[in-house]
């Protein structure tokens, strides 16, 4: 490593130089490099390929003889199996989920987004307010949220009854009608101001310029906003929208704090947690892993596609 | 942002009667004044919950029980934050969660920058490859390897030779397990930071004859120092507010994180229906301020970080 030290050498042996030096720093880098691809490999990667293998098996925590090769047998318990109406009701759970939540949180965190981005007094403490439901844990928004939901002491009934907007108390989160709407409210709620920082960071690249000169071509307030602010906003909104989908298919705090592991509102990860924990039945849950793997890698890929196709146009 | 160029800008427009309209003081706050509601209503929900959670955790335990609720605690009181801070489990999960975010941190912070570093100042043949795995690995479903993760850490995994040791239910369990969501995103972050940097300061540098690993900690380290802190910041937020892989790797109550303490209050009975809200609510108090504080403090730094992880990526 001294080397690089030395006085460089005149200019007639540059070529040889140079390709000895991007040799030198070839190998340096994937030194450098070495100590998280390790951890990846371990953590990540290992894991990723040894749950494939496991969706191949019967294995079983509270099994006492090894576990065997079972070819597709897992697979097609999960389509046909007794076990895969749950599974489907999950799946069917989480994606309502999330196109709840996801559009609710975009529409909301736009609006939100163009109104921080005017200038006005206390825009400073309102973006540092909008930090605040982001960074707190899930769980702890989840039992605020489930104390004010409560059906005799809560918040949300004794407001909503008092200005008369609900009859009588509602028992949302244990009545089937409002459960979901429950869940969704919490989530929306603690992410909303994260999708409205992720925009606002998008609208503060679009040129004042523009703007100003649609004023003096007397272009209206909308037809800007549809002209201008939301095509020039468009690739911040498609990376937001794929991680608030990722991260809502992968919904697990909420659902689970507010009703556990109750077989009609389970989530699929939730579904999937208690088959490997709480069963200890691995091979079969590697499979649920597998399949929830492709489904979000779907959602990728229709994205993905979208994506595209906007470029192209 | 419509009003900001309705009023910050002279506007090339017939005067009218309206115009004088717009113009006047009283015209001005008037035509403001639905954005002003607004705006009031964005701070009411982001921090009503935070509001009622302050209220609760003040309010004596017999009257969060008895409706009508008061909305302003009459006898305001600390007994919810002793009952919190009485039980050892809730003490133990401070720690606890402390020093497993903490170590995560460390952990990413330290290998991630020299990986940063790698794949931030080196061009070198597969760097393309490394950061699209790092990219991938930040949208990685972690419930997808739960089982395997879940074999591994009760040590019934041999790779090749190397028999894993057996750290389920302890610290170790979060601290490896946490690295598959702290680590990638870190090297994603910081190596942003690094292609920041100008590159003169380098060959200065080497020209006054610094090895490659001086450059590295007396040259660059110094410069995103602020990358540092936003990034350690963030990845220690994701560690402290895990539950997933908290819920399925730990049982003993003297092991928990947190987000497992804040959902294993029961109420001094036992009975699981009289839920000790108000103790809940003090802890909640408890473990927000801390995170409140630090995003207060460091907003700017957080935002950009954020940017740089979802939005460039």
């Amino acid at each position: 490593m001294s080397t690089v030290s030395t006085p460089i050498p005149p200019t007639t042996s540059r070529f040889r130089r140079s390709t000895k030096l991007q040799r030198r720093q070839t190998r340096l880098a994937w030194l450098l490099l070495l100590p998280s691809l390790l951890v990846v490999l371990l953590v990540a990667i290992y894991p990723l390929g040894k749950t494939i293998y496991q969706s191949f098996t019967n294995e079983d925590f509270l099994a006492l003889e090894p576990s065997r090769w079972i070819g597709l047998e897992n697979y097609r318990n999960l389509l046909t199996g007794p076990d895969s109406a749950v599974f489907r009701s999950a799946v069917w759970e989480t994606i309502k989920f999330t196109l709840i939540t996801v559009g609710f949180e975009f529409v909301l965190g736009l609006i939100i987004a163009l109104v921080v981005n005017s200038s006005f007094k206390g825009r400073g403490v309102m973006r540092a307010v909008m930090l605040v439901p982001w960074a707190i844990p899930t769980v702890v928004a989840a039992q605020m949220w489930k104390w004010m939901l409560d059906e005799k002491f809560g918040v949300i009934n004794d407001a909503g009854t008092r200005l008369h907007v609900l009859s009588h108390p509602q028992a949302w989160i244990s009545q089937p009608s409002t459960a979901l709407a429950a869940v969704c409210a919490v989530d929306i709620w603690k992410t909303t101001p994260f999708v409205a920082l992720l925009l606002l960071a998008g609208l503060q690249v679009i040129p004042q310029d523009l703007y100003e000169a649609a004023e003096v071509d007397g272009a209206s307030q909308l037809q800007q906003f549809w002209k201008i602010t939301l095509p020039l906003l468009a690739p911040a909104i498609l990376v937001t929208l794929i991680f608030r989908t990722l991260d809502a298919l992968r919904v697990f705090d909420v659902f689970y704090v507010f009703f556990g592991n109750a077989a009609n509102t389970q989530t699929m990860a939730i579904y999937n947690q208690s088959i490997i924990v709480g069963d200890g039945k691995v091979g079969y849950g590697a499979a649920v892993s597998v399949a929830i793997f492709l489904i979000i890698a779907l959602f990728v890929v229709i994205y993905v596609s979208f994506m595209r196709v906007t470029a192209d146009d | 942002m419509s009003t900001a160029t309705e009023t910050a800008q002279p506007v090339a427009r017939p005067a009218t009667g309206s115009r004088a309209f717009r113009k006047s003081r009283l015209g001005r706050i008037l035509l403001r004044s639905p954005f002003y509601f607004l705006v009031i209503l964005i701070f009411v929900y982001a921090l009503f919950p935070f509001f009622w959670a302050i209220r609760s955790s003040f309010t004596p335990e017999g009257d969060l029980f008895t409706t009508p609720l008061q909305w302003i605690p009459s006898h305001p009181t600390f007994d919810n934050y002793r009952t919190a801070l009485n039980a050892s489990f809730f003490r133990d999960a401070l720690i606890n969660s402390t020093i497993v975010a903490g170590t995560v941190t460390l952990v990413s912070l330290s290998i991630g920058s020299l990986a940063a570093y790698a794949l931030g100042r080196f061009k070198f043949r597969g760097r393309g490859f490394v950061m699209y795995l790092m990219l991938s690995m930040t949208i990685f479903p972690q419930i997808a390897i739960l089982g395997a993760l879940f074999t591994i850490i009760s040590g019934q995994n041999i790779i090749w030779f190397i028999h894993l040791p057996n750290i389920y239910n302890t610290r170790w369990a979060l601290i490896f397990s946490y690295l598959i969501f702290t680590l990638p995103f870190t090297v994603w972050v910081l190596t942003s930071f690094m292609r920041a940097l100008p590159r003169d300061l380098e060959e200065a540098a080497y020209v006054d004859g610094a090895t490659p690993i001086q450059v590295f900690y007396k040259v660059l380290l110094p410069l995103i120092a602020p990358g540092l802190v936003t990034t350690g910041l963030l990845a220690f937020i994701a560690a402290w507010n895990e539950y997933l892989f908290a819920l399925s790797f730990i049982q003993d109550p003297s092991k928990y994180t947190v987000p497992l303490a804040i959902t294993n209050f029961v109420s001094p009975t036992g009975s699981s229906f009289a839920v000790p809200w108000g103790a809940i609510m003090a802890a909640t108090v408890i473990v927000t301020l801390p995170l409140i504080f630090a995003v207060l403090v460091l907003q700017k730094r957080i935002l950009a970080g954020l940017t740089a992880g979802a939005v460039k990526g």
